[in-house]
């Protein structure tokens, strides 16, 4: 029997498409859009000015207080503009362009390709340079990874649990990363126990990615120290508080941090990132993004450097057919729609994905009949059904009762209705009102 | 680049299921049992069947049209469903005129006059079926037993409950009854869908693997009628019959798997599903044991129908988190 | 016969016992309440549309008759003269207020502003708010799903199905400002309804720099200043890419509206204005922000 997540979950077609495609260069646009915003937390503030010359992995921007994150130049060349340009979704957001011209890098980068093995830092080292290095959650959450390896004086974690799991459909990057830079990888790995203090790491892959799950094996076979454990396969298994259950059978309790069950949970990528600012002083510039789609000619994985235009890298792997629908930054089941083609990648952009108009178009919604597979499906152990109902009439109350907090947002309820009800949609709205409500009333007590 | 793209919220994906596709899962579920009863009952049973769906999508679309003026909801195929457990739960020589009678109630009372599918307390079917089963006590109950040489004019359940009335003891009437084998496969006196148990379990693996219901409804009522009457027969054999009659019989599975198992009018949560399922097996023995009727299946579901809203108000779903830590 | 009086000599005697209880009880319980907070009810519009800021009109009168001073206390429903005169009933000084409507400043038609992408979701402005910035260039702009129509318990607003944008009905607005929080964009605005409901504002919010909104919207605000500078009153302040006209300070002398390069300013209710042909192109070659101008056209 595999392990996997005790409440809910779905399992659509995995439409892993680019599994096989090994990671190619994207290689370098004529301009990159770099957001200043790319994590949870304040947006960094801008260190350069229109007319600077930059250098690759220099720091553009810096964090603004502990839960920011220090932004790098992905390229060479000129600062065009400082300024608010429109994001993925047509909002504006500082953003720093950068003209490229050339490749050069900061000297105190490595670039060769030999593996470095030891680390003799200690814990603040490490904490350091996983900080200067502007590293954050790549899964698409982008928290901040040094807030998440900075554990509180009270808190001790046991082990630390790596996410290969990658249950959005159609995305590889992960996979490829495990695939491919897997000594790298767990390098990685055991420089995140050391600043985290724990002797045990668990790498939760699915099933559906066997032979990443047998690479890692054989390379972990006489150690003692890392587990790999293979997974059944089931969405939303990738979700932080799933996976722990999966894993270590803990669940986290509503409100709470995997910490408080003594879990540090890591994406793929993330820890590839890591292993880079503290081996080689390479900040995170660049990551590989899975592109693909049923009408993607030829679905890669690509290094892509960070602000990269979205229509570059579309271009590069073939242009957009013409019955394209929708393009998507993320996965399918939790990714943006994207409106605004010239946004830069991000530190959080794992995929990009393409539908035709046949594939966007939603059904059409008609009426629940209580069939509760909603409820049947939903992770959390929530009532979306019930959510949705309360969500329409803006009984903000009665939702937060119904614990519509905990909600990950993860789709699964929006997924499998019949009536195609656009349940998330409503609840997530909701949800963000109801947050709101939750931070005033608590800024109001500590008053 | 011109092209205007579609921006959605996540998910981008659909999962593909319908209303419509769940309602022709069930529909399909009910072949076998559909099969059955045109061998055993010949072409009446089709007749009957073609009626009720026919009168339920008339009146479905009537009101729909002229009275609430909304949206067309016939194709989801709900009135159809309505329709064939209607059929199902006539006796075969029922006139076509009740029949009509009963789809006008179970679409027009049962369902349309609570806003339509979704909103209904109770099973629009069984909502008919019990109206047409008081108003006409004489034709609902008039059963012909498709083999001379077994009791004629009521089903088992009725026949055990007359004779236990007039003083025999179930030891005495045991040789008279059909076998447990016709029981199976349908060789009985009853209604159009529910007399062959194999058949009707045979759609519900099928319901099963379609992943359409889960099995707890019908599982967990099966299991309560069995331990209920089970206790009542080994407190006195001669007064209270075996359980597995009570299951093989009346309308026990075709209610079980087809009936409270309709989404609307059961609960949403596994755990008030069981609560709602245990209830129906407990009013079901009562009735058929205790109660004037020989058959308590449809006003048992009717009944725990009632309080589903309740069920679903106060028992929540076992939250993430709340799991004890291992 | 003995039945019978039986019977009913029972019910009777049941009837009077539970009066009885229910008369006590009641007095136990009993809970008092000024008489007025009835009388103010019944003289308030009884909308219960919370434009007061209170849950419903029964709460607001509460609050009318239990506090001394009622100077922020204010039904935009029932208006001045009804205020007056439940301040008459209380005994004490009413606020004055100038009657207010609902302001719709967004004239982003799907002719002036193009659509550059198709919104499938909930028709709902919250949710598309929350997702991404619109299907147009302009992120500040009216979204035409008709949030603040649904949010209006007067029916004061509709969606022009030809423009897509809310159309406020200015014979059924009572300015109770649900609309203005339903818009997640903060288009609507509450304004003087102004003399013969003539008003003069700016139709737009968006705040981007003039090249840029001008290219999103035929009509947006393009930030040049020249009505500011035009204006007799310092009544229109340009802050953030975008004028906006004080109605405490307008006067309604127009002379703002054909200053603007965009016909973002709009009076209404107005005669029909004579054109004045010679006078705008002149404005033009003088004022720098002509640039604007010659970018776009």
């Amino acid at each position: 029997m595999l392990k996997t997540f005790r409440l809910g979950g779905i399992h659509p077609s995995d439409n892993k498409l680019s599994r096989t495609n090994a990671i190619e260069e994207c290689g370098l646009p004529e301009t990159v859009a770099i957001p200043l915003s790319q994590h949870i937390g304040a947006p960094a503030v801008a260190c350069v000015k229109k007319g600077d010359k930059v250098l690759t992995g220099q720091i553009i921007a810096t964090a603004a207080g502990f839960v920011s994150s220090n932004i790098h130049s992905s390229v060479s060349g000129t600062v065009v503009s400082v300024d608010n340009l429109p994001d993925e979704g047509g909002v504006r957001r500082p953003t720093v362009t950068i003209k490229v011209e050339g490749d050069e890098w900061m000297e105190n980068i490595d670039r060769t390709d030999k593996i470095i093995k030891e680390c003799n830092l200690g814990r603040k080292e490490i904490l350091e340079k996983i900080t200067a290095g502007g590293i954050v959650g790549m899964g698409g959450a982008t928290f901040p990874t040094h807030v998440k390896l900075s554990i509180p004086p009270d808190k001790k974690a046991d082990c630390l649990i790596i996410n290969g799991v990658e249950c959005e459909p159609y995305l590889t990057s992960d996979h490829r990363v495990m695939l491919e830079r897997s000594e790298e990888f767990l390098v990685g790995v055991r420089i995140l126990m050391k600043a985290i203090d724990v002797q045990k790491a668990y790498i939760g892959i699915e099933f559906n990615k066997r032979d990443a799950i047998d690479h890692l094996s054989d390379l972990t076979e006489n150690t003692h120290d890392i587990d790999i454990v293979p997974l059944k396969v089931r969405y939303p298994q990738g979700g932080e508080k799933q996976l722990i259950d999966a894993i270590i059978k803990r669940q986290v309790s509503s409100g709470a941090l995997p910490i408080s069950v003594g879990a540090v949970v890591q994406n793929v990528s993330t820890t590839l990132a890591v292993y880079e600012a503290v081996q080689k002083n390479k900040p995170l510039i660049e990551r590989v993004v899975t592109v693909t789609g049923k009408n993607v000619p030829v679905p890669a994985n690509l290094m892509t450097r960070i602000g990269t235009p979205v229509s570059f890298i579309i271009d590069r792997c073939g242009g957009v057919a013409e019955d394209t629908g929708k393009i998507v930054n993320g996965g399918p089941m939790m990714g943006r729609a994207v409106a605004n083609l010239d946004a830069g990648v991000t530190k959080g952009t794992s995929g990009i994905l393409i539908f035709s108009e046949k594939e966007s178009v939603r059904p059409v919604a008609s009426i629940c009949i209580k069939c509760a597979k909603c409820v049947s499906v939903c992770p959390m152990g929530l009532e979306p059904y019930l959510l949705y109902k309360l969500s329409v009439r803006n009984m903000l109350a009665e939702t937060e009762e119904n614990k519509v907090f905990d909600c990950i947002e993860c789709g699964c309820c929006s997924y499998t209705c019949p009536a195609a009800l656009p349940l998330l949609d409503r609840i997530r709205l909701s949800k963000a009102e109801v947050m709101r409500i939750i931070r005033e009333r608590n800024l109001a007590k500590k008053v | 680049m011109n092209k205007k793209f579609i921006i959605s919220p996540s998910p981008h994906i659909h999962g593909h299921d319908t209303t419509s596709k769940l309602m022709r899962d069930v529909l399909i579920a009910l072949i076998p049992a559909f099969a059955v009863s045109v061998v055993v009952f010949g072409v009446t049973s089709i007749v009957i069947t073609a009626v009720a769906v026919a009168a339920c999508i008339l009146f479905e679309y009537l009101i729909q049209k002229f009275l609430i003026k909304g949206p067309g909801t016939i194709c989801n195929l709900s009135a159809v469903l309505t329709g064939v457990l209607l059929a199902f739960n006539m006796p075969p020589h029922i006139p076509l005129w009740i029949v009509i009678v009963g789809a006008l109630v179970a679409i027009g009372i049962g369902k349309m006059s609570f806003g339509g599918l979704g909103t209904n307390p109770f099973n629009p079917a069984l909502v008919g079926r019990v109206f047409l089963l008081i108003s006409f006590p004489g034709q609902m109950t008039d059963y012909p037993s498709p083999s001379p040489d077994a009791m004629s004019g009521a089903t088992p359940l009725a026949f055990v409950k007359e004779s236990l009335k007039s003083g025999k003891g179930i030891s005495e009437i045991m040789p008279d009854l059909v076998s447990y084998q016709d029981m199976i496969i349908g060789f009985k006196g009853g209604s159009i869908g529910e007399i062959a148990a194999a058949a009707l379990i045979l759609g519900f693996i099928f319901l099963l693997w379609r992943k359409v219901i889960t099995w707890h409804i019908p599982v967990v009522i099966v299991i309560t009628m069995a331990l209920f009457s089970g206790i009542l027969n080994l407190a006195d054999p001669e007064r209270y019959i075996n359980p597995l009659f009570h299951i093989l019989n009346g309308g026990t599975l075709l209610g079980a798997i087809y009936m409270a198992t309709d989404y609307v009018t059961s609960p949403m949560v596994k755990k008030a599903m069981v609560i709602y399922a245990i209830g129906i097996g407990l009013i079901t023995i009562l009735i058929r044991v205790f109660g004037a009727y020989p058959e308590g299946m449809s006003f048992a579901i009717l009944i725990m129908n009632a309080i589903v809203p309740l069920l679903n108000k106060y028992i929540k779903p076992k939250r993430f988190g709340e799991v004890v830590k291992k | 016969m003995n039945l019978l009086l039986f019977t009913v000599l029972t019910l009777c005697g049941l009837g009077i016992l539970a009066a009885v209880i229910l008369y006590f009880v009641a007095n136990k319980f009993k809970v008092y309440e000024d008489p007025r907070i009835d009388e103010v009810e019944q003289m308030l519009p009884l909308a219960n549309c919370g434009g007061c800021g209170f849950a419903g009109c029964r709460n607001f009168a509460e609050s009318l008759v239990n506090n001394e001073n009622i100077d922020d206390l204010f039904c935009p429903v029932g208006g001045g003269g009804m205020m007056k005169d439940i301040a008459g009933f209380l005994g004490k000084a009413a606020a004055e207020k100038e009657p207010q409507i609902a302001v719709v400043r967004c004239n982003g038609s799907c002719a002036n502003r193009p659509k550059t992408n198709v919104y499938d979701g909930v028709d709902s402005c919250a949710v598309m708010a929350s997702l991404y910035g619109g299907e147009t260039g302009c992120t500040f702009g009216c979204l035409m799903k008709g949030d603040c129509a649904v949010s209006c318990d007067f029916d004061a607003l509709y969606l022009d199905p030809e423009t897509g944008l809310p159309v406020v009905d200015q014979e059924k607005c009572v300015a109770c400002g649900a609309c203005v929080k339903a818009c997640p964009k903060n288009i609507i605005e509450l304004r003087k309804r102004g003399p013969k409901e003539r008003r003069v504002y700016v139709s737009c919010v968006n705040h981007d720099k003039g090249a840029v909104a001008r290219k999103a919207c035929k009509v947006a605000c393009i930030a040049c200043g020249k009505c500011a500078k035009i204006c007799p009153f310092e009544a229109i302040t340009v802050e953030n890419n975008l004028a906006y006209i004080d109605f405490n300070k307008c006067k309604l002398c127009r002379k703002c509206v054909p200053e603007c390069p965009t016909g973002a300013i709009w009076a209404v209710n107005f005669p029909t204005p004579k054109p004045k042909p010679e006078s705008a192109p002149e404005e033009k070659t003088t004022e720098k922000e002509v640039k604007n101008e010659t970018v776009v056209s």
